[in-house]
């Protein structure tokens, strides 16, 4: 998948949920062997995600495991899980740099010789973790983002998790910070009343207006919301389709200065143009594309 | 050739899901099965145990399922957890 | 012979007969005139209340090779079928046809009454529960015979299916017969599937544990069409005819198709003022109201009217405005038994004006959508809603074929697999409604149209819908759960799928063990 709005946490213990999955239009799933599976039931969990990556067909989504952290039953999860081709694997607890160097170490020697290259998603859930952001999202060529986790952060540090998450505001914008600092994607943390529809909406665009490139999604029902949110609206395209016929006309015409509505089209104009276009191609949004 | 040395349970009896009971036994693979869609896909379910049986070189062993509906893929995941549970194949314990 | 959807079925059925063969939705026309039941009068004075169904029997001499009509709008609360046929064995009565427009696990004694021959023949719209797989083993001498709910009312109208005694279970009844289905502790609702009995019956008896004051106004039937009022301890459990409140789903298979079938009616060209609904009760049947619900409310849609089993959530929109009218054959549940009592604006009414296709203007007709649930749906669009993947019985024929032949557009929802058994299959056990009625099939993997309805084709694709053929629908399901194996059936026919004109459609033969 070129584009990750949406990343769809999945129980990795539960075949109902597991089989059906790819159905409501993630972008990608992330099949939890950690929180969502007591400590009797690993290995169960690890056959069961593994087999269900080698043989359901869930189209054209990045496939992520969520390992269980690196002091408790990772080197275990990947022995099982690295074999069935995962795209994607999400490390929680990433603490500091070394420990994305030490999950790539481990992947390093357990892929096959004609085996892709598996990227890495690092869960930055502790006031560690967020110290180092940045460290950690430039550690390793196989990161490829960085999760906001709320809940274990607030708790680690003693603030009150509210719906509003005034708590998280500024270790949201780390998190946004430190990922493109980088060069790499962000995604904010699950809304956890998934009856609460208006509710998502609202915290998904205040992370997209941040910065955030995705946001994580608890239940199915929250995934449509989510990409809803993510996606250019068809005000910001034909914003964007504007400024970048002005930007042409302005070449054509060998001057240096565009302008759409009388306000000049400086860089920073331009590059958000550019990006927002580039994303309504990728999703095939009406408007998008060559007139 | 190798054997299962003790009894072990992996799966649930939620939908979609099985629970397979696997037994140290003698004479090949032996089913016991109760599943909600026996009739439609019984022999199906059996092909895919043995098949999860023999990958892992199982050859004899006494199998009780219970059937919720679930799809191959799960079968054939909760036959190799019993398995493993049972002392079969490289040790992953959690 | 052949029928016109492919089936082979005998011209003729033991202990049933000559079969009429379905020729098509529309093919089959009637001829002649309504029939008439005996002309009854009565004196001022005359006493119509008796103490008890044994003195009734007695009174009115009832005797063996009789045919009794029920109404199932107590469900699987109902006891009065097990009072009336508990008297009639005691009474050393056999052969008694039982005409029960749906029987539920409540009526499982029916079992040991045609055990011991007190029961010979049923019919019905749909069975479940012990009865269900018992007669799917062949415990009847002949078939049971599956009706819709508009077929009832055309054999009754027809001639062809004459009941001697209706016993109409009554929540409510005045000592001169007038009834009412709204209050009383056995409170149902409408009582919308005993009018044709009240009607063609020769001899109608209410069958109440509420006897309230003269008059019982405004009564469900009049106590010009009731002979007796009989009174019992009680109808049944009202635990058991009421659902309590009915929710929309929060599974998000569900929620998908749902989804799906409200944008499918959007991009239809329906969904506008005016607009006429049914739906089911099931989880994605309501989600969709659900869903068609928000886009009326986006698009200040006013619709004309909803049909059928009614559901609190049906109530809500009609009074917010969403709906001009209910029009109500069967209340769900408790806020829509509220409703139709207090509400002039929600209208009781027969299973005649609902669905029977041989008057001059049934309301299915009128519909604009129709939502409806599958157990089975094959590649040519049949739709299988009285028997299991198994072939057991296990569902009821209901409105399905009626509504479907009516709306302009009919959306069967369905998840693809259930239990890993495919529900797109190349050819249903038992075909109820015909594929040339049903127009779209809306699964949680996208939805199908039938080739006949190109122009909707059409408009699904241009609304970004996923539009799949419906055999890619069937290959796919295949592909998650494998090949099913074919279930043996016996020789013996146990069922007879009536279609809504009196032809048979498809027949259910025995269950091989």
């Amino acid at each position: 998948m070129e584009v990750r709005r949406s990343i769809l946490f999945v129980p990795g213990n539960n075949p109902g949920m597991v089989q059906t999955a790819g159905l409501f239009g993630a972008d990608v799933l992330v099949f939890d062997l950690e929180d969502a599976v007591a400590p009797s039931e690993k290995d169960a969990a690890r056959d069961l995600v593994s087999m269900a990556l080698a043989e359901v067909d869930y189209g054209r989504v990045d496939k992520c495991v969520r390992l269980n952290s690196l002091d408790t039953f990772c080197q275990a999860d990947l022995e099982v899980i690295v074999p069935s081709c995962p795209d994607l694997l999400m490390l929680p607890k990433v603490h500091r740099a070394q420990d994305i160097v030490e999950l790539a170490g481990l992947l390093d020697g357990l892929e096959g010789p004609y085996q892709g290259k598996i990227g890495i998603l690092a869960i930055i859930e502790s006031p560690q973790g967020l110290a180092e952001a940045y460290d950690i999202a430039r550690s390793h060529e196989r990161l490829m983002g960085l999760l906001m986790g709320a809940e274990d952060y607030t708790a680690m540090v003693g603030s009150l998790r509210t719906k509003a998450g005034h708590e998280i505001a500024v270790a949201r914008s780390l998190v946004v910070n430190a990922a493109a600092a980088a060069g790499i994607e962000s995604f904010d943390a699950v809304f956890t009343d998934v009856n609460d529809e208006e509710g998502l909406a609202a915290d998904s665009l205040l992370a997209k207006n941040l910065g955030f490139t995705g946001k994580a999604a608890i239940n199915p029902r929250q995934v449509k919301t989510i990409n809803d949110a993510f996606n250019p609206s068809p005000g910001e395209i034909a914003y964007a389709r504007l400024v970048l016929k002005s930007l042409r006309q302005a070449e054509r015409e060998g001057s240096g200065v565009a302008s759409v509505g009388g306000k000049m089209v400086d860089a920073p104009v331009a590059k958000r143009a550019e990006k927002v276009m580039e994303l309504a191609e990728k999703l095939g949004l009406p408007g998008a594309g060559d007139e | 050739m190798k054997s299962v040395l003790k009894a072990a349970q992996a799966g649930t009896l939620e939908s979609n899901d099985v629970m397979i009971i696997v037994e140290p036994g003698e004479n090949g693979i032996n089913l016991d099965l109760e599943s909600i869609v026996k009739k439609q896909y019984g022999a199906a379910i059996a092909a895919t145990i043995a098949d999860a049986a023999k990958a892992l070189g199982v050859t004899d062993v006494n199998v009780k399922a219970i059937d919720r509906g679930a799809l191959p893929y799960a079968i054939r995941a909760r036959m190799v957890t019993a398995l493993e549970r049972a002392g079969i194949g490289p040790e992953r314990g959690a | 012979m052949i029928n016109a959807i492919g089936r082979d079925i005998p011209d003729y059925i033991e202990g049933f007969g000559q079969v009429k063969h379905y020729r098509g939705a529309f093919a089959t026309l009637p001829g002649g005139n309504a029939y008439g039941p005996p002309i009854r009068a009565s004196r001022p004075g005359a006493v119509k209340v008796c103490s008890g169904l044994e003195e009734l029997f007695k009174l009115l001499g009832l005797k063996s090779g009789m045919t009794f009509s029920f109404h199932h709008h107590l469900r699987n609360g109902d006891e009065v079928v097990n009072q009336v046929l508990a008297v009639a064995a005691k009474l050393g009565l056999k052969d008694i046809g039982v005409s029960l427009t749906a029987a539920f696990a409540t009526h499982a004694p029916m079992i040991g009454h045609i055990n011991n021959g007190v029961v010979t023949s049923l019919r019905t719209s749909g069975v479940y529960g012990p009865l269900a797989v018992a007669i799917s083993g062949g415990l009847l001498p002949g078939p049971v015979v599956l009706h819709t709910h508009g077929g009832r009312p055309r054999a009754m109208a027809g001639g062809e299916h004459r009941v001697d005694v209706a016993f109409v279970a009554a929540p409510a009844a005045d000592e001169r017969g007038n009834v009412s289905g709204v209050s009383g502790p056995s409170a149902c609702g409408s009582l919308g599937y005993a009018f044709s009995d009240a009607d063609y019956a020769s001899v109608v008896v209410a069958v109440t544990d509420n006897l309230v004051p003269f008059p019982l106004a405004p009564a469900s039937i009049p106590q010009n069409k009731v002979d007796f009022v009989v009174t019992v301890d009680s109808l049944g459990d009202p635990q058991g005819i009421v659902s309590g409140t009915t929710k929309v789903t929060k599974d998000p298979v569900g929620l998908k198709i749902a989804d799906t079938a409200a944008k499918a009616i959007l991009a239809s060209g329906l969904l506008k003022d005016g607009f006429s609904f049914q739906t089911g009760a099931g989880g994605a049947s309501l989600a969709a109201a659900h869903y068609v619900g928000r886009m009326m409310r986006e698009g200040r849609i006013r619709g004309g009217f909803a049909l059928g089993g009614i559901t609190g959530y049906m109530v809500d929109m009609l009074e917010e405005g969403l709906f001009k009218n209910l029009y109500d054959v069967q209340s769900f549940d408790l806020e829509s038994v509220r409703s139709l009592g207090r509400n002039p604006s929600h209208l009781e009414v027969s299973a005649d004006l609902y669905a029977n296709p041989f008057n001059p203007g049934c309301l299915v007709n009128d519909l604009d959508v129709v939502i409806l649930g599958a157990t089975e749906i094959d590649v040519g669009f049949n739709v299988n809603v009285v028997t299991g993947s198994d072939g057991v019985l296990m569902g009821a024929a209901g409105g399905h074929p009626d509504t479907a032949a009516g709306a302009k557009m009919t959306v069967i929802v369905t998840t693809l697999l259930r239990s890993r058994l495919p529900i797109v299959v190349d050819r249903v056990i038992a075909a109820t409604t015909p594929g040339e009625t049903v127009d779209v099939l809306v699964t949680e993997y996208g939805l199908a149209v039938n080739p006949e309805r190109p122009e909707l084709r059409e408009r699904f694709i241009k609304a970004g819908l996923e539009v799949k053929d419906i055999h890619e629908l069937k290959a796919l399901a295949q592909s998650i759960a494998g090949v099913p194996e074919r279930i043996p059936q016996g020789e013996r026919i146990v069922a007879l799928v009536e279609y809504r004109d009196g032809t048979i459609i498809d027949v259910v033969r025995e269950a091989a063990e």
